[in-house]
């Protein structure tokens, strides 16, 4: 070109095809330094301008700014496509097979009696009650007598009892607590109405074991004591634990039965959640599942606890953790609870 | 109680469906456990009441025979009979062919086909119990009564549905008939029939031939006696056999069956003497004497002790009152004259002796629950009526009767106001008037707020007004009762430190890895011999009455239960085993309850995993258990120290206690391996306990928050030359106490090359930090050596070049 001594156009042609070749960071960052930077091709040529003709000085500056500007959008869009690439590179290598086994972090769980309890425990805590717990080795007072079971009351026969090798005047007066209904008597001679306590706890029976029966079981102890607390109290507290651990559509039926410490009597049964009520092995062919024993706390013991009785009235209620693990499980045999097998455990 | 519908039906009718009375009774507290159906699968056509016309020796075999039997067709059908009691003029349960029978050889159901047996042919059966599925009885046919009408349909004749119901131990009335037909006619709108008891006597007066003396009245409350002259003794009556077998007791004579008969009818046992066995005429109802000795019915010669009632004749025994007869005295067929008694006895001494001479019976059984005085006459009368008319007796005038102190009839004043109050509904004065009527109460309203209720005798059970709330619920049925939710103030919470610091460490443990399992608190003392020292041994609580010596002894540690879990489980796994427990274990105390502690204890075993989970070849140690306990420490806001210590059971130099506040809270060590092999773990086995309660104290209640540093903490190493036998944390816990250091960390320990023998080196990441400023490199240089220079002097400590 023959109107100055500055070439843009080669100058141009040069920076595009070297800027086409660059492969890496390395190379893009020279191509910048060589044709953009301080001492570069193009601020060369900006800088000889001051030799030019004002009218050629303004046309070539001008030209060479364009041309500065194409090349740095140029530099801009190779670094972005090499930064692409390599990403993609480095995306290709370090690929994994996201199937492979996981690094295991060991998980524990908690026995299966140990999470229905808490269940349980915690519904009635929900429902504003407290927990309490009391001793495994009771006294004859406590387990029998304040719960008006006198040493030859037939009903004692209800309940095998383990008595501890002690004797005192003939009698054995320690045993292994055959319920968790002592508490209730524990409880009341250290609180006031209105109370709502609800007691967990090992209990013992001197019973031979099958797949329904167990020697130790768990029972949770209910009891609500105050003003104006009747059976319908009861029926009410009762069902709506039974839908809260059994589901909202399960049915219920209370009827009478036959406990010392309560009068009225009640026994509380689920529809079976098996059959549906229909009748299935479950519930052995009647549609309903006891699964627990309650009643109107025995106005005697409310007396003997210094309450005014012809005021405050209670209810109790006990039932026991495995026979309601066992059935929502479908295990098929009680004593798997505390063989404790892993295979077992661990499934829950 | 077995309860025959076709039985109780003498006493109240019944136009329900077995199940539907049943249903009804077990609402109402009576629990049917099952229905046995009698005669559910006999054919009404082919099986029918038969008479045997004859009885003809067959041709061609001695031992059968050939009856002739008339079953109400035109022609009557001769069959072969095998049974040796078959005679002409019996009524018979007879089946044709096509009627399906129990097969007496294989004992399962098989349909009866006509056959030709020894040449004759033969196209139906005289049966056995066995074949109708009675009973196991093949040794004979089994005979109906006289009365039987011909070509009934034996289902008719002798079908019945048995109830088998589950009696509650406050409601003797319940373990007899006429007690369940009050029952069943409360719960079905209708009214019972009771039994007759008016009967024939002679001039002679029963009082002049025998004396009564209750010499203990405190164990004996009434004693009804009546003398009966003549009687023949001879099978009973075939209906009152039926009933007897489908109750579940067994025929023996007309005088011991009527007996039981009246038992089951009215719920009172009763007992027949020969008279001419009681010397003098006299009944003495008194203690045993000291040493006295009675050879029972079943041929025993029983030792008495003095807190045993016993029936006396002038001078010996001759009945354990309640319990059993003396053999002496036994109706036998050379009886002229009987003495039969119905008495009171106190319950709570009939089942201690039954008890101690391990005959319970069903007599002794309805005597334990408390009866009626008043139901004693009653039931003398119903005997003595039967004996008189079925079994030949003639009875003399008038009954014996000594009451010492007759039984007030029961009077209640039951207020609306106290049944509303328990039941939670206001019911209507007809409702409580009608279900209280229905059982037998009397029943007079007082408006607007007063019930006069009368107890029936033979509801011993009821005696304060809420009773009587039971009694018109369980009636009116308890889906009548309302639903309500529990009102009033929520009661405040009592705190249960323990409990809760104990779910805490429950928790903690599980998500650190380890599985929780649940163990008998009760075990072996071989068990307990095993993890315990000798001295603690003899001191151990057991039970005196065990189920078996599998659960005998009463735990103090749960080391040996976790031990014989672990063992059991060790072979299902090569990998890491890490089981705890957390439950009571019972310390004994001097004629006190034991006191009884919050224990966990973990056990770990087995081999670490490698990246796929596979047991790797590296061993789980001690720090593994010791990070388990620590986790648990950690949950409960609790740091503990670990010191070097001895356990029994456990490894020395690899044992540590715990820790916590002021108190030894837990140890954790290596089980030592004569201990893991008497379990039968062969391998490195680390243990740790923790007792909870010892623990509570030093968990802090609520965390008091420290504000976040503002200034960058500045980390050096420093590597230290210590003595071989110096422990790590006290190194550690010299440098914590620098004002600057916030964190120690050891991360390295070394003996070997480049370091003297009697030398180790322990490297130690510490950090400094300052709540007030940025420390500059001068200030933790400082720092440092004012730490070193208490290292030297204390503990002998250089830093490594």
């Amino acid at each position: 070109m023959a109107a100055g001594i500055v070439d843009l156009d080669a100058i141009a042609s040069t920076a595009r095809s070297e800027l086409d070749a660059a492969s890496d960071e390395a190379e893009l960052e020279a191509w910048r330094v060589t044709h953009l930077g301080r001492k570069g091709t193009l601020t060369s040529v900006l800088r000889q301008l001051g030799g030019l003709e004002i009218e050629e000085r303004r046309r070539v500056g001008s030209e060479a700014n364009v041309l500065k500007g194409e090349l740095e959008a140029a530099f801009e869009a190779k670094r972005d496509d090499l930064k692409g690439q390599k990403l993609a590179a480095t995306m290709l290598e370090g690929q994994i097979d996201v199937t492979l086994p996981a690094r295991k972090k060991r998980v524990g769980r908690l026995h299966p009696i140990t999470q229905t309890t808490r269940e349980i425990v915690d519904i009635f805590v929900s429902m504003g009650f407290s927990v309490a717990e009391g001793p495994e080795v009771e006294t004859d007072y406590y387990n029998f007598e304040a719960l008006l079971l006198d040493r030859d009351h037939p009903a004692r026969d209800m309940q095998d009892t383990l008595y501890i090798d002690y004797e005192r005047d003939g009698q054995y007066p320690f045993m292994m607590r055959t319920h968790t209904s002592p508490n209730q008597v524990r409880f009341m001679e250290e609180h006031k109405p209105p109370i709502r306590v609800v007691v967990p706890g090992k209990c013992y029976r001197n019973e031979a074991t099958d797949p329904t029966h167990e020697w130790m079981i768990t029972q949770i102890e209910v009891l609500a004591v105050d003003e104006g607390i009747s059976l319908a109290d009861l029926k009410g507290t009762l069902f709506e634990f039974a839908k809260r651990m059994f589901g909202q559509d399960r049915r219920v039926r209370f009827r009478c039965d036959y406990f010392p410490y309560v009068e009225p009597g009640v026994d509380m049964a689920i529809d079976c959640f098996i059959c549906g009520g229909d009748g299935c092995r479950t519930c052995h062919q009647e549609g309903w599942i006891e699964i627990m024993g309650a009643g109107m706390v025995h106005p005697e013991i409310l007396s003997n606890m210094g309450y005014d009785a012809e005021r405050v009235t209670g209810f109790a209620a006990g039932m026991g953790a495995e026979r309601i693990a066992l059935l929502r499980h479908g295990i098929e045999d009680i004593r798997r609870f505390y063989q404790n097998d892993l295979r077992f455990l661990e499934q829950f | 109680m077995r309860v025959s519908l076709k039985w109780l039906a003498e006493y109240v009718d019944i136009d329900l469906p077995p199940e539907e009375i049943g249903h009804r009774l077990t609402m109402a507290g009576l629990e049917m456990e099952r229905i046995e159906r009698i005669g559910a699968g006999w054919d009404e056509e082919l099986i029918t009441v038969g008479s045997v016309v004859s009885v003809e020796p067959h041709p061609n075999a001695d031992r059968l025979r050939l009856a002739t039997v008339d079953y109400g067709a035109d022609e009557p059908l001769t069959v072969v009979c095998a049974a040796p009691n078959v005679e002409a003029g019996q009524k018979i349960a007879f089946a044709r062919a096509g009627a399906t029978l129990i097969d007496a050889r294989s004992g399962e159901s098989a349909v009866l086909k006509p056959a030709k047996i020894r040449g004759v042919e033969s196209s139906g059966m005289v049966c056995s119990e066995q074949e109708l599925g009675l009973s196991e009885e093949h040794e004979g046919i089994l005979v109906l009564a006289d009365d039987a009408p011909v070509g009934t349909p034996l289902a008719q004749y002798l079908g019945d549905s048995v109830l088998d119901l589950d009696v509650t131990p406050n409601r003797p009335d319940w373990l007899s008939m006429v007690g369940v037909a009050r029952e069943v006619a409360a719960l079905t709108g209708t009214t019972v029939r009771e039994p007759e008891h008016t009967y024939e006597e002679l001039d002679e007066p029963a009082p002049a031939k025998v004396w009564v003396d209750i010499a203990d009245p405190d164990l004996c409350f009434r004693y009804v006696a009546s003398l009966i002259e003549g009687v023949e003794l001879g099978p009973s009556p075939a209906w009152m056999q039926e009933r007897l077998t489908a109750a579940g007791m067994r025929p023996i004579n007309n005088v011991v069956d009527i007996t039981n008969y009246v038992m089951l009818e009215l719920g009172q046992p009763l007992h027949a003497f020969d008279f001419s066995n009681v010397g003098g005429g006299k009944i003495v109802v008194r203690r045993a004497k000291k040493g006295e000795e009675l050879v029972t019915l079943d041929g025993e010669k029983r030792k008495l002790t003095t807190d045993m009632l016993v029936i006396a004749d002038e001078k010996d025994a001759i009945a354990l009152a309640g319990v059993m007869g003396g053999a002496g005295s036994e109706i036998t067929d050379k009886t002229q004259t009987i003495l039969l008694e119905s008495a009171t006895f106190y319950g709570h001494n009939v089942r201690r002796t039954a008890a101690q001479l391990k005959s319970r019976s069903e007599a002794s059984t309805r005597f334990e629950k408390g009866l009626s005085p008043e139901l004693a006459m009653v039931a003398a009368q119903r005997a003595t009526k039967l004996l008189v008319e079925l079994a030949g007796g003639r009875a003399l005038h008038g009954l014996v009767d000594s009451y010492p102190e007759p039984v007030k009839e029961k009077h209640l004043d039951v207020t609306r106001k106290r049944l509303e109050q328990v039941l939670g509904i206001d019911l209507p004065t007809s409702a409580v008037r009608g279900a209280l009527t229905s059982l037998g109460f009397g029943c007079k309203w007082e408006p607007p707020e007063h019930y006069q209720v009368r107890v029936p005798y033979w509801r011993t059970d009821v005696d304060i007004p809420d009773d009587i709330a039971e009694e018109v619920a369980r009636i009116i049925g308890y889906d009548k009762i309302p639903t309500k939710s529990l009102g009033g103030d929520v009661p405040p919470a009592a705190p249960q430190p323990l409990r809760d610091l104990r779910e805490r460490l429950r928790d903690a443990l599980v998500a650190a890895g380890m599985q929780e399992i649940i163990t008998y608190s009760l075990t072996t003392l071989d068990e307990l011999s095993r993890v315990l020292p000798e001295d603690q041994i003899s001191a151990l609580l057991k039970v005196v009455n065990p189920l078996s010596a599998e659960h005998e002894y009463l735990r103090p540690v749960l080391r040996g239960s976790v031990l014989k879990t672990l063992a059991a489980n060790v072979r299902h796994t090569d990998g890491e085993t890490a089981l705890f427990e957390a439950s009571r274990v019972y310390l004994p105390r001097e004629d006190e309850l034991p006191i009884e502690q919050e224990h966990v204890v973990g056990v770990v075993a087995g081999r670490r995993e490698d990246r796929w989970g596979r047991a790797s070849d590296e061993p789980v140690d001690f720090f593994d258990a010791k990070g388990y306990i620590e986790a648990a420490l950690r949950a409960a806001g609790v740091v503990g120290t670990f010191s070097a210590a001895e356990e029994h059971g456990l490894l020395p130099g690899r044992t540590a206690t715990v820790q916590a506040g002021n108190e030894t809270v837990g140890v954790v060590g290596q089980v030592h391996p004569d201990v893991a092999a008497s379990f039968g773990l062969d391998q490195d086995v680390y243990l740790f306990e923790l007792v909870v309660d010892y623990l509570l104290p030093a968990v802090e209640e609520g965390v008091d928050y420290k504000p976040l540093l503002r200034f960058p903490p500045v980390v050096q190493d420093i590597a230290l030359l210590v003595d071989l036998t110096q422990t790590a944390e006290e190194v550690a816990a010299l440098i914590r106490q620098h004002e600057l250091v916030r964190r120690v960390q050891l991360f390295d320990v070394y003996e070997g090359e480049g370091v003297p023998a009697d030398k180790k080196s322990l490297a130690f990441s510490v950090t400094y930090q300052s709540d007030e400023k940025t420390l500059t490199d001068k200030e933790v240089a400082k720092a440092q050596a004012s730490i070193l220079t208490r290292l030297h002097a204390e503990l002998n400590a250089e830093l490594r070049g």
